[in-house]
């Protein structure tokens, strides 16, 4: 094939990535634009197929459908609750991917038109080692992010002393070591790049909360983009240049959009340690204020005996499973007459999208399901507020608190209804440590216990 | 491919940018509904990276080069097996339970 084809059959490639981006500013076009990638994405490998030096057919065969047959395993046994596991793990996989690229364009320039082993060219050395050093950067800050959500890894931040220091020292050390590299183009220092930029991904996360995952999730899909760019530039492939910076823009936009919900700049959650330290003097200052506690049955009563309900999902609906239970008693309410309708705060769960995809698996028709701009003028007018595994978004202390860690941080003004139902385990603080002033107010009612429990009872309640 | 050249630097550096802005523009009108589908399609079109890897993986015989690319072919096929299919799982949902719902009202 003449490279003019090539280039054309990357360029419809790269177009229906874009198309497949573009299909999901709507749920109903969005399965179309998923097909759109399936179709670029088989475009691209054919493509390359079709390369002259391209003559192991079987071997790549074999490993296409080896790694094809792992993905299609995990991604149709995976629970949708641990979606952000998933995706970390994924992400590692892009950036060594990346890593094991770099390192055959190193070992075989020619194979890529670079130069020859040893006379690699600067330019490509360069685009070579930043490829490289992002890739393995988000290999091991994915893993790491991995373990915080599956919880093989304490999700408290960890933070020492010289942190900052320490990551700042090993950044300009791996500059210094690409220099050397594209001086002496020495496989050694090339594996020591590998191996400092490992420990760097590692020191960068572990810093970060398990609440703010969201931002550090989003951080490393952006990573990925970044290093698939990377590897981009060395070959001097558009379509690699083009898919990593839609994939790199994408996942900045997201941390962008994540950050904002938590009123925080990205710089400030990367610097992490956020959440780690309880407050102990705020909780004090509650310990004699009285909680009016409730059970399932005060919940199904007071909910059926009202107009409207919001319900405020948040990761602890998702760590209880609780969706599926929450949506039948939801039916059961809608059955009543009752307007029923779910409000999502940006950052509630563990990645951007979290609680819409679990709500949508419980089939919640998306049209009930509305983000906090759409919904928070609506609070004043409604009955009931159900708040089922959330905390620190409903904390009005955001809003009147300047002392508070969350101050400034957009809520849903779940106050604002005639009554609020918290389902909660336990009177403990939230992610950000801060007691919420909402759990003392006459019009609050604490049902304590699982959330899913909880669901069932209510259920139980209503139908009886 | 021909030479790495300035030129060839240069025309990579501007497909980049003008590839950043469409990606800025195209990412902030996805409904945020979908952000958990998209951080899907975006990781497996990632795995685009597979075409590097096939290159390195492409030549006769066996040498560390190649055994790296077909590391990289695997580990790229996980990914773009496993996202499409995760994204794909997670958008049926979006679809399905409008008209369930619909049929039990």
């Amino acid at each position: 094939m003449s490279s003019n084809i090539v280039a054309i059959l990357y360029l419809i490639s790269a177009l229906l990535f874009i198309f497949a981006l573009r299909g999901l500013s709507h749920p109903e076009s969005s399965r179309m634009g998923n097909i759109f990638g399936i179709i670029g994405m088989i475009i691209a490998v054919f493509t390359t197929l079709m390369f002259k030096s391209v003559l192991s057919y079987y071997e790549i065969g074999a490993a296409i459908l080896i790694g094809g047959a792992i993905g299609s395993f995990i991604a149709l046994r995976i629970e949708m609750t641990a979606l952000p596991q998933l995706v970390a793990a994924f992400h590692s996989l892009v950036g060594l991917a990346a890593v094991f690229v770099a390192a055959a364009a190193f070992y075989d320039p020619v194979a890529f038109s670079i130069g020859k082993v040893g006379s690699i060219k600067t330019a490509s050395l360069v685009e070579m080692s930043i490829g490289t050093f992002i890739g393995a950067i988000t290999f091991s800050g994915s893993v790491l992010a991995f373990g915080k959500l599956q919880g093989t890894i304490s999700g408290k931040p960890i933070v020492f002393k010289f942190q900052h220091f320490i990551n700042a020292s090993i950044f300009l050390l791996i500059i210094l070591l690409i220099v050397l590299f594209v001086v002496n183009q020495s496989p050694t220092i090339f594996w020591t790049i590998v191996i400092v930029s490992i420990i760097l991904g590692f020191l960068v996360v572990i810093p970060i909360g398990g609440a703010d995952m969201p931002v550090v999730v989003s951080m490393l899909n952006s990573y990925s983009g970044w290093a698939a760019c990377g590897i981009g530039f060395t070959l001097s492939n558009n379509l690699l240049i083009i898919t990593g910076a839609l994939v790199g823009a994408s996942g900045a936009i997201l941390s962008y959009i994540m950050s904002k919900g938590m009123n925080r700049s990205i710089i400030n959650v990367v610097l992490g340690g956020f959440g780690g330290e309880q407050d102990t003097s705020a909780s004090k200052d509650n310990s004699d204020k009285i909680v009016k506690q409730g059970n399932a049955e005060d919940a199904a009563y007071i909910m059926k005996n009202a107009d409207s309900v919001i319900i405020v999902p948040g990761y602890g609906m998702a760590v209880a499973q609780a969706q599926h239970a929450l949506r039948e008693m939801g039916d059961i309410l809608k059955k009543e007459g009752i307007e029923v309708r779910y409000a999502i705060h940006p950052v509630a769960g563990r990645m951007p999208g979290h609680m819409n995809v679990l709500l949508a698996e419980a089939n919640v028709p998306y049209e009930e399901v509305l983000e906090l701009d759409e919904i928070n003028h609506d609070f004043p007018m409604t009955e009931v507020s159900f708040v089922i595994g959330a905390n620190d978004v409903t904390n009005p202390a955001a809003k009147t608190d300047e002392s508070s860690p969350i101050f400034g941080m957009p809520i849903l003004d779940v106050e604002k209804s005639q009554s609020v139902l918290f389902v909660k385990r336990s009177m403990a603080t939230g992610y950000s440590g801060v007691d919420n002033d909402l759990f003392y107010r006459d019009n609050t009612t604490m049902l304590f216990g699982d959330a899913k429990k909880m669901c069932e009872d209510i259920v139980k309640s209503l139908s009886s | 491919m021909e030479a790495h050249s300035s030129e060839v630097f240069v025309i990579g550096l501007t497909v980049f940018f003008l590839a950043c802005i469409i990606g800025y523009y195209v990412v902030w009108s996805v409904t945020p509904a979908l952000h958990s589908p998209l951080m899907g399609v975006t990781n497996a079109i990632s795995s685009v990276i597979i075409v590097g890897a096939i290159l390195a993986a492409g030549p006769q015989g066996f040498d560390t080069s190649k055994i790296f690319g077909l590391i990289g072919v695997v580990l790229a096929s996980v990914n773009i097996f496993g996202g499409f299919l995760v994204t794909y799982r997670m958008l049926s949902m979006f679809k399905k339970k409008t008209k369930k719902t619909k049929e039990k009202e």
